[in-house]
């Protein structure tokens, strides 16, 4: 492995942000090695400046290209703001046949080489289901304490349920491209629902239009607490079960609420980037005025601790148990001698019912 | 638990567009259970170690057909060596002249295959020196 032993003085070269220490914690983070999980341990609390932004959709809408665009104008913004440092970090599918990986985002983000102010790390998703890999988390906060302002987070190719995403990033961007599928894909539960940004990608590709009127009509279905109703031409705020408009509104300057824009990018040639990265910026200032900020971190750590602690049950239960019990059970159960309940009954609880 | 995978670049340098070769030997090296980070036509060299350095990986695949090889693989080697990672294994693919594969092994490389190179012997020396490092 290429990973070298990670000490406790090898941290400050993480901090300091020394590129190939950042990248072999990394391996260990993704490994779930012991030093990997004491490395991150010390280095917890460095982490938590990053502003992390979640980028997801259907295979082959543009996610990569947008993520390099993206990057690209976070380096070079176009307005007097000072370049930030970026990490990104792609997900592609493991083959759940094989566990081996082809993880091509880089072929995308080409643009970025060269640039120190960079760091992209390609990561499988090694069996996860979500759209990301169990380890992203770790890899994340690895990349936060290593002092990258902005995290561009590209999940796997993401079709309706894969929504993991969303209780790891701070904003979640959900990219989608002409001619994929009709309106009553817009308004199905899962993916569309977690997006604090839609973009449809590939404008200038006919249908743009379409997917927008979709996207715009399942938003107007997606959101009814508090829902918008123009009325006597003003904006104004009902809460469903009260029935009554309550007090008017101003249409942009209401804090408490978020309207997912719907923005068009050509991410080929960067149309609509700098509009993005805006929409961006305007999301990190809401989610911090309401205090949105602070409940998000607090879902995102509650998921992590609550995955971690499930993980590790499991694998205390594991060494609890022997195989022979185990398989003995497994026999059991695809003979039809008991049900999956009952296998899990006596296993856990030595089939107290 | 621990997870561990072999994870390999596999990279085109120089100007020739025929990434065929490359593509097949990444499909063979997923088949075989590693994760490979593939990059795409026409990196430089210094794109390639920038690369193989964020993904910390264990070996790198160089394919190269357009005979500029003897110019591209030692400033690989030579950038590899001076990020630090003089230990990631070097492996080149593509129309490599006899003469040649010594003095790129004499440099340092890992593996040469040329035409009619089986997949099957690329993972295994892949395998075989990574394996090696491992243990260290």
């Amino acid at each position: 492995m290429a990973a070298s032993q990670l000490t406790d003085s090898s941290l400050q070269p993480i901090l300091d942000g020394d590129r190939l220490a950042l990248a072999r914690l990394i391996t260990q983070v993704e490994n779930g090695t012991p030093q990997g999980r004491q490395a991150l341990s010390q280095l917890f609390p460095a982490t938590g400046r990053a502003h992390l932004i979640g980028v997801t959709g259907p295979p082959g809408t543009g996610k990569s290209s947008l993520v390099n665009q993206l990057a690209h104008y976070y380096r070079q913004p176009v307005d007097a703001e000072a370049p930030r440092r970026v990490g990104i970090v792609a997900v592609d599918p493991s083959s759940p046949f094989t566990g081996g990986a082809i993880l091509g985002d880089r072929v995308r983000m080409r643009d970025l080489a060269g640039d120190p102010g960079v760091f992209i790390r390609s990561m499988a998703s090694r069996g996860s289901l979500g759209g990301l890999a169990r380890a992203t988390a770790g890899v994340v906060q690895a990349i936060d304490a290593a002092g990258f302002e902005l995290i561009l987070i590209e999940t796997v190719g993401a079709g309706q349920a894969e929504v993991d995403i969303a209780s790891l990033a701070h904003t979640t961007i959900v990219v989608e491209a002409p001619g994929m599928g009709d309106d009553i894909q817009a308004i199905k539960a899962g993916i569309l629902e977690i997006a604090d940004i839609l973009v449809v990608n590939k404008a200038d590709r006919p249908g743009a239009e379409a997917t927008e009127r979709a996207l715009r009509g399942m938003l107007q279905l997606a959101h009814p607490t508090p829902h918008i109703f123009r009325h006597h031409g003003q904006l104004e705020r009902v809460f469903p079960d009260e029935g009554v408009p309550a007090a008017p509104m101003q249409p942009a300057g209401d804090a408490s609420l978020w309207i997912p824009p719907i923005l068009r990018t050509i991410a080929t040639d960067g149309t609509g980037v700098p509009e993005l990265a805006q929409a961006i910026t305007r999301h990190a200032r809401h989610l911090r005025e309401t205090g949105d900020w602070q409940r998000r971190e607090r879902t995102r750590l509650q998921s992590e601790l609550d995955s971690l602690l499930q993980e590790s049950l499991v694998n205390r239960w594991r060494g609890s148990v022997s195989e022979t019990s185990y398989h003995q059970e497994l026999q059991d159960l695809v003979e039809r001698q008991i049900s999956p309940w009952r296998a899990v009954s006596i296993l856990l609880d030595g089939g107290v019912w | 638990m621990a997870d561990r995978k072999i994870r390999v670049l596999v990279a085109k340098p120089g100007l020739d567009g025929h990434d065929r070769g490359a593509k097949v030997v990444a499909r063979a090296l997923r088949d075989s259970g590693m994760e490979v980070i593939y990059t795409g036509l026409r990196q430089t060299p210094e794109m390639i170690a920038e690369a193989a350095l964020q993904e910390d990986v264990d070996a790198v695949g160089l394919s190269i057909l357009s005979g500029a090889h003897m110019a591209l693989v030692p400033r690989v080697l030579e950038l590899l060596k001076a990020n630090g990672q003089g230990n990631v294994k070097v492996f080149v693919g593509g129309i490599i002249p006899d003469e040649d594969a010594p003095r790129l092994l004499g440099q340092g490389v890992t593996g040469v295959y040329g035409p009619g190179a089986m997949t099957e012997d690329i993972v295994r020396d892949i395998r075989q020196s990574c394996a090696v490092e491992q243990v260290k």
